[in-house]
């Protein structure tokens, strides 16, 4: 087992996490904040939109590397861009889907060009596909922790509004929520949230913290505030458990999250079967 | 309470040539339920569309409770046409209702403890207590449409707009949905506009009757409405209205835009 070994080495781990202290308070407000607005990438169907909007995102980040700007605002710039051109041209879900269809290879294709220009170390190519949270200095780190912090504040500033719109379109309508306005935020939100999970899973692992989690909560809990509570929860679990396995070892950190997250995943549909067939049999009876 | 729930004056709409309906003319009182009748076409429910302010008027006014209709009023409590909710959608029976309640508001969703006591009070009034924890994919059409109700009379609405409501509901949640409609006209303080394309689960209860058809409308009594002579000359082609062991059938109504087109029956529609 000279392998494992070389995966995880817990000597000096004390020391080593001190060193990633602001790495794992990044990976937990990410977390947590992916787990939530997930609820709403599930209720307004959108799991394929954020797997456009990431895809932007790592252009804009490889673009960004190529003439030496920062990652992080590039990032930000191309996942804004995808956001607002999807509010732009996808109001209805079938455009929707057409346009994230079309930017979705647009974005990888962009980055890969940008990356292959790039005379820099490999490395720092594959992390912005593949994740890199390590990667990132200090300052970098904390804006990833306040960019975070601003979707959480954003989030539950339009929370219930969002819910209705979402859940029951036509009465929210008639009520006077303002949809359009209320979906251009949620891109938006969705966008910010995006470019941080590209610099900590990568742009092609953002489902795993953007989808899987509150895909989860939504197989076992029915209650709205149940579902938020564990999908936050489930989010924080995958990206803190993932960095905190990953700094042991030599592996990258996105296997772990996504290992976790979908384990989470498998876990909550065996519950919710079970409790099903529970349930079935107590009506039977 | 004099002032009318819903005053429609001289209301015109239309799309492109087709004229749907014009100098349109209907008080609702409180307490009061009118049922909008017609073919499919006839501008049943952009009629709705227009009281919620949701559709602009080529002509007229329409005031709810003595305000103009505009988008968002409290005034008006709206049951959209049924939308059959998913099985797996996380929503309880009290989180729609509680839509009603405090679905419009920013800010921290924090519950109060008087938004939670106001949804099980309506959950009471149209009697869904029972499965207020439930999920609403999970419950059957006619429990699901007293939910929607219940939604709409958050905020203590002067005037509910129902769009098809019986719809794809069985005989027996048909009746029970009368029921507690019939409560709430008895109430005495909301008007109820209803719009079905069947009558009979409601004939009971039905103050008037406004049946919008072939560009024309005619409001009355529901005996005054429903009846052979009046519906041909509104449709202009014979129509006869066959009463059968107490419900009410329109033969040779044809459907708006398709006058040629004979329908061989169907419901008072």
């Amino acid at each position: 087992m000279d392998w494992l070994g070389d995966v995880f080495n817990f000597d000096d781990y004390g020391a080593l996490l001190w060193l990633v202290r602001n790495s794992v308070l990044a990976g937990a407000v990410l977390g947590l904040v992916g787990g939530l607005i997930g609820v709403f990438v599930m209720q307004r169907d959108m799991a394929f939109a954020v797997h456009g909007i990431s895809e932007l995102s790592f252009a804009g980040a490889a673009a960004a590397l190529l003439v030496g700007a920062d990652v992080v605002l590039g990032s930000i710039t191309g996942s804004i861009a995808a956001a607002l051109l999807i509010g732009a041209f996808g109001a209805r879900a079938r455009d929707r889907n057409s346009i994230v269809g079309v930017l979705m290879p647009t974005g990888l294709g962009l980055g890969i060009l940008f990356l292959a220009l790039y005379p820099g170390r490999s490395a720092n190519k594959l992390s912005l596909l593949t994740g890199q949270i390590i990667a990132i200095d200090d300052p970098g780190v904390v804006r990833l922790i306040v960019v975070s912090a601003i979707v959480l504040v954003a989030l539950l500033l339009i929370w219930r509004p969002l819910s209705f719109a979402s859940l029951d379109p036509e009465s929210a309508a008639a009520r006077g929520v303002p949809e359009r306005g209320l979906s251009i935020a949620f891109l938006l939100l969705l966008g910010l949230i995006t470019a941080v999970s590209v610099q900590i899973v990568g742009a092609l692992l953002v489902l795993a913290l953007l989808v899987t989690p509150a895909a989860a909560a939504l197989r076992v809990a029915s209650s709205p505030p149940v579902v938020a509570l564990l999908a936050a929860l489930f989010g924080l679990v995958s990206a803190v458990g993932g960095i905190l396995l990953a700094i042991a070892g030599s592996l990258p950190i996105s296997p772990f999250i996504t290992t976790i997250s979908f384990l989470i995943y498998v876990v909550c549909r065996i519950v919710a079967r079970v409790r099903g067939k529970v349930v079935r049999e107590e009506v039977a009876a | 309470m004099t002032e009318p729930a819903l005053r429609i004056c001289g209301a015109a709409l239309g799309f492109g040539e087709r004229r749907l309906w014009s100098g349109l003319d209907l008080d609702v009182a409180p307490g009061e339920l009118v049922a909008v009748l017609g073919p499919n076409g006839s501008g049943k429910t952009s009629l709705l569309r227009a009281i919620l302010g949701l559709q602009r008027l080529d002509a007229g006014t329409v005031e709810v409770a003595g305000m103009p209709a505009r988008r968002g009023r409290a005034r008006v409590g709206y049951v959209p046409q049924q939308r059959a909710l998913p099985a797996d959608v996380a929503l309880r029976a009290r989180d729609l209702v509680g839509f009603g309640v405090s679905g419009t508001r920013f800010g921290l969703p924090l519950p109060s403890r008087r938004e939670r006591m106001a949804v099980d009070r309506l959950l009471a009034r149209v009697g869904a207590t029972r499965y207020a924890d439930q999920r609403v994919g999970r419950l059957s059409g006619g429990e699901q449409q007293r939910l929607r109700v219940a939604q709409a009379l958050a905020g203590d609405p002067r005037l509910l707009l129902l769009d098809e409501p019986l719809l794809s509901l069985d005989l027996q949640h048909q009746r029970g949905l009368a029921d507690l409609l019939a409560a709430e006209r008895s109430r005495g303080d909301v008007g109820i506009l209803v719009v079905t394309h069947d009558v009979n689960p409601l004939l009971g209860i039905v103050d008037r009757v406004l049946y919008l058809a072939g560009g024309r409308f005619r409001v009355g009594a529901p005996d005054e409405v429903l009846r052979s002579d009046v519906l041909s000359d509104l449709y202009g082609t014979p129509v006869d209205v066959i009463r059968s062991h107490g419900r009410l059938v329109v033969v040779g109504a044809p459907d708006a835009g398709h006058v040629h087109h004979d329908h061989p029956a169907e419901g008072v529609s």
